[in-house]
């Protein structure tokens, strides 16, 4: 009756909940608020969670828990990229919340769990597995959103992302019940022996249906076209901090868990969801471009431009072959630190002792601060995807498999958008170079925001000499997912 | 034959009481349709020989939940009448909505087929009533093969406590708190005082 369990997979996680819960009481019983320490510690945590990550995950296949928890190459390279990013972006926002007198320790630890189930969503092989990591990042992500509880702003984002947010998990637990009800399983090993081995079955219409309802619900986790409503107003409500590491960790986690559900399980059934994923893919570019350039507020822009790359990575992902995925898995890494670098520079627009969101604000830039200057205007090129810079070769890979699959109207449509992206990309160059500067910003960057900027600079325009480890290893981690 | 029956009037009743949720004026009312249909839904379940379920449903939903619910509109200033004002207007879109659903859900289920030896991939079979009771079924699952979706679950209620309390407990200054130690800890000598009043003057 007894079953015991290999814990050794789950190391990272299990080191993560413990160091969080440890936090929370540490939090809970000082007298200050502790703000600092316990993003510092939180940080540490997570970095020694990615040396577990890469040191419990090898070559092998390792599952656990009866089978609802995996840990492959696959998960490592995401997992990886989900705690860098969690843990640059909690870096960037200690010295914005402390001068927004916003610090409180719940801040890190939200964080924390945030990751975790992050973590979970990517390493998750059944159904409720991956339900119950969702919604561990989504209860985490709704706080955050909201954690300026005495804004109104802040407070209408909160709200709106957990309704629509419920309905989303709503509607993926409807699907998974439909797809359970077909094969009396959860199981992501269980549906490819369904469909396909030497007798495959002919899917069921309620089991399609489940598919679908899946795919919404996933849809609207990663914000594509037509489940994207909340995104703008989300990232224009919840405080920039948040907003930058709900542009990075979750949208990348998501990501790679619509990857793995559609390629694992639903693997064999690849012309059934191909053209509901090129469908959303095209929205998503079509949306991300032209509803961008009407913007003036920086973060509904970015989340846009978010929206945009969505699109652009489900391109990679409705070619449905090894080489989409390893496309999928480059430009995640990529987005990674161009976002990163990005919501840096956000960060540090203040005048006049507050913070500014507006695109114009931006105007003479150049002159004031000529670096921070050149690292946004890196990043935009990179966004755009001009080349050299790393951004195109993201956009590169991913069209290139969309091509060998022989989706030549989606790859065509696709560079056709990011032309007509690029558009508000190179405007904010344009703003930043040649208008006149209005008011300039205070000097605020701290260390760890020009480290972020370095970092995510020399990654945007070094990528091109050295693409080798990044190639090699997502092509490792893709391979995983196309058993021979 | 009884069975149908019961099945029938817990059914019927679970159907009308919900519709009676939403219905009905009173906010009061409403709480206390949704606790009927709680009851049925209990019914259902003992039908179905998960009495364990049912007990929960019962000892969860009426007993916790659903008072919750009462405090809550009992505490809080909600205009009712108010909110419901759009619902009429609405009420032929919804109604269209819920048809068109309804219709495709009967197209979907009607020709319901399972997978091909659907019976060698069932997860966790269900064991027979005299093998063990259903308590101890669930029991067995839920702490041994799914122990790490329970303890996912629990994690997910500390993070809900966590944000529920992050979002709502302020620390107002010069708020008089009970203090039960110190008040215990009061002696005669700390607060009583004895003058000698002299007759003719004040203190």
């Amino acid at each position: 009756m007894s079953e015991t369990f290999d814990l050794i997979p789950v190391l990272p996680e299990l080191f993560l909940v413990l160091a969080a819960m440890a936090l929370l009481m540490a939090g809970v019983f000082r007298k200050d608020e502790g703000f600092g320490s316990t993003t510092s510690l939180a940080i540490m945590a997570m970095v020694a969670a990615a040396v577990l990550v890469w040191a419990v995950g090898g070559d092998e296949r390792q599952t656990t828990f009866g089978g609802m928890f995996v840990m492959d190459s696959f998960a490592v390279f995401a997992k990886l990229m989900v705690l860098v990013g969690s843990a640059l972006t909690a870096a960037m926002s200690v010295s914005f919340l402390e001068r927004e007198k916003l610090g409180r320790f719940e801040y890190p630890i939200l964080i924390l769990f945030a990751t975790v189930g992050m973590m979970m969503m990517i390493s998750a092989n059944d159904f409720i597995a991956l339900y119950l990591g969702l919604e561990l990042q989504s209860l985490s992500l709704y706080v955050l959103a909201a954690y300026n509880r005495d804004s109104v702003r802040a407070t209408e984002a909160g709200l709106k992302y957990f309704v629509l947010g419920s309905l989303a998990s709503g509607m993926l637990l409807y699907g998974v019940s439909l797809v359970y009800g077909f094969s009396g399983s959860t199981s992501f090993e269980v549906l490819p022996r369904i469909f396909g081995g030497d007798h495959p079955a002919a899917p069921h219409l309620g089991f399609i249906a489940g598919l679908v309802f899946i795919i919404a619900g996933l849809a609207f986790k990663i914000s594509a076209v037509p489940f994207h409503m909340w995104t703008p107003d989300v990232y224009e409500g919840a405080p920039t901090p948040v907003t930058s590491f709900f542009a990075v960790a979750p949208k990348i986690a998501a990501l790679v868990l619509f990857t793995r559900v559609m390629v694992g399980p639903f693997g064999d059934l690849v012309d059934q969801w191909r053209q509901v994923i090129t469908f959303i893919a095209i929205l998503s570019m079509f949306v991300g471009a032209f509803a961008a350039i009407v913007q003036t507020n920086i973060k509904r822009l970015m989340a846009y431009s978010s929206i945009g790359h969505v699109g652009f990575v489900l391109v990679g992902l409705a070619a449905g072959t090894a080489d989409g995925v390893q496309g999928v898995l480059v430009y995640l890494a990529i987005y990674l630190f161009m976002n990163v670098g990005t919501f840096a520079v956000i960060l540090c627009m203040r005048s006049k002792g507050r913070m500014v969101e507006g695109i114009d604000d931006l105007a003479g830039l150049s002159r004031t601060h000529p670096l921070m200057a050149l690292t946004m205007a890196a990043l935009m090129f990179s966004m755009a995807g001009i080349p050299p810079l790393a951004g195109f070769w993201g956009k590169f890979y991913v069209f290139k498999a969309a091509v060998d699959a022989g989706l030549f109207t989606l790859a065509i449509i696709g560079v056709l958008t990011s032309v007509v992206s690029a558009f508000y990309y190179l405007r904010i160059i344009k703003i930043m170079y040649f208008d006149e500067a209005i008011e300039p910003f205070e000097r605020v960057s701290g260390r760890a925001m020009g480290m972020v900027m370095a970092l995510s600079t020399a990654v945007v325009l070094l990528f091109t000499f050295l693409p080798g480890p990044l190639l090699t290893s997502a092509k490792a981690a893709a391979s995983v997912l196309f058993p021979q | 034959m009884i069975a149908a029956l019961i099945f029938y009037m817990f059914a019927g009743l679970a159907v009308a009481s919900g519709v009676m949720v939403i219905a009905s004026r009173n906010p009061v009312h409403s709480v206390l349709f949704l606790i009927l249909t709680f009851f049925n839904a209990a019914g259902l379940f003992l039908l179905l020989g998960a009495e364990f379920l049912a007990m929960v449903l019962v000892v969860v939903y009426v007993g916790a939940v659903a008072v919750l619910f009462l405090f809550v509109v009992m505490m809080l200033d909600i205009n009712f009448v108010k909110l419901k004002e759009g619902v009429l207007q609405y009420l032929p879109t919804g109604a269209v909505i819920g048809l068109i659903l309804l219709v495709e859900l009967a197209v979907m289920f009607g020709g319901w087929t399972f997978a091909p030896d659907v019976e060698a991939l069932v997860m966790a079979p269900a064991p027979t009533a005299d093998q063990v009771s259903n308590t101890d079924a669930l029991g067995r699952l839920l702490y041994t093969t799914y122990a790490y979706l329970f303890q996912a679950s629990g994690v997910i209620l500390l993070v809900a406590m966590i944000g529920t309390i992050m979002l709502t407990l302020r620390r107002r200054p010069g708020v008089r708190k009970q203090k039960i130690a110190d008040q215990i800890a009061r002696t005669g000598k700390d607060s009583v005082e004895i003058r000698k009043v002299p007759s003719g003057g004040g203190i």
